[in-house]
């Protein structure tokens, strides 16, 4: 793949010179914004509905025991700073956040991470494992039905235009940027696929492609795949970049960790 | 550890037709697909569910490699007294994992 960042300029002068700067042509107005729900056939989104089948939920079950089990060298749990779990409540609405202590941009899967590895001394989990999924999904399913509330910091704004960028870029052997699908063909389907627009709503979510519960890094890897563009390595901070403008461009949107989608 | 759900109605009355619903975590692996090098993942998938209410067996299943990961399973009952709903089952090593759920019958 050659690398977006340096195509940018040229896609961005190009862009320039065709559309006479409007590089917002094809944004979502906030009143047409749907979740993905919105997209899936009745039977999905009654599955995702119902706790009882909702397949994401087990994933709830693994993290609620996870949350409770001491772990590393403090010999804390979770539990132990952190009080039941309902206190998270909230909380991943608010993610991808600035992080001030290294001065960079941290997910909720980061975050979690770096308490077991600062806070417990407890071992890594890597990325995209049960166990860390299942404390991710734990943590975010607390805010479901709370809308996405992305922090205002301003040391942020520079990371949400890098997203913005990528989210617009052109990449890959079919040359398609996000935007490409998203922005401008919503409504429209891709091999008898939704497109969908894109809002990154229900992470982690349960996937029946996948047989599991899944990422939004994972996701987008599936994506960049899709346009045979090389993916960004797992917890890069352009997927974060990404994942930060995509919470930007949902913001008011309801949460629905554990959300199903086909 | 076990991560299985399953859901009954807390109460019913006596005679009332109540849905039972379990689902289990478990990756259901075919058997027909091969990993890294070409070598072959071998089948583990779950062979056998069976439901007991109030100790008699009131429903049971085959699995075979077509059903999905993490199967999810419906049923209806006929409320006849309180006890208690058990799910076993039973995968390709013999391991049984096991969940239940009360009722209470008025």
């Amino acid at each position: 793949m050659r690398r977006p960042a340096a195509r940018l300029p040229v896609f961005a002068a190009l862009a320039l010179a065709l559309l006479g700067g409007d590089a917002s042509a094809g944004e979502i107005a906030p009143g047409e914004r749907r979740s993905g729900r919105a997209f899936m056939a009745p039977q999905t989104q009654a599955m995702q509905a119902d706790d009882t089948s909702n397949p994401g939920m087990l994933w709830v079950l693994q993290g609620a025991s996870l949350w409770e089990e001491k772990a590393g060298a403090s010999g804390r749990s979770c539990a132990g700073c952190h009080g039941a779990a309902e206190a998270m409540r909230g909380v991943a609405t608010r993610f991808p956040a600035f992080d001030a202590a290294s001065g960079k941009l941290i997910d909720l899967t980061g975050r979690i991470r770096q308490c077991r590895s600062e806070r417990q001394g407890a071992p890594d989990l890597p990325r995209d494992s049960d166990a860390l999924l299942a404390l991710t999904t734990l943590v975010a399913h607390q805010s479901r039905g709370l809308p996405i509330a992305p922090p205002k910091e301003p040391r942020l704004a520079p990371y949400r235009e890098t997203g913005r960028q990528i989210f617009t870029t052109r990449m890959g052997q079919l040359d398609l940027s996000c935007a490409n699908c998203h922005d401008d063909h919503w409504n429209q389907r891709l091999a008898g696929s939704a497109v969908t627009q894109a809002h990154p709503t229900g992470y982690p979510l349960y996937r029946l492609e996948w047989q599991g519960i899944g990422s939004l890094q994972r996701r987008l890897r599936n994506c960049m795949i899709g346009v045979r563009a090389e993916p960004f390595a797992a917890g890069s901070e352009e997927f974060i970049a990404l994942e930060l403008y995509l919470m930007q461009r949902a913001a008011g949107m309801e949460i629905e960790t554990p959300a199903v989608r086909p | 550890m076990t991560r299985a759900l399953v859901s009954v109605p807390p109460e019913a009355k006596r005679g009332e037709i109540v849905d039972v619903r379990a689902m289990i975590a478990h990756p259901m692996e075919t058997g027909y697909r091969m990993g890294p090098n070409g070598a072959e993942i071998p089948r583990d998938i779950i062979t056998r569910l069976t439901c007991t209410y109030g100790g008699a067996e009131v429903f049971s299943a085959e699995f075979f490699p077509a059903v999905s990961a993490n199967p999810f399973v419906s049923f209806s009952l006929i409320a006849t007294e309180s006890g208690t709903v058990a799910f076993e089952w039973t995968d390709d090593k013999g391991q049984t994992e096991t969940a239940s759920a009360e009722i209470v019958v008025s």
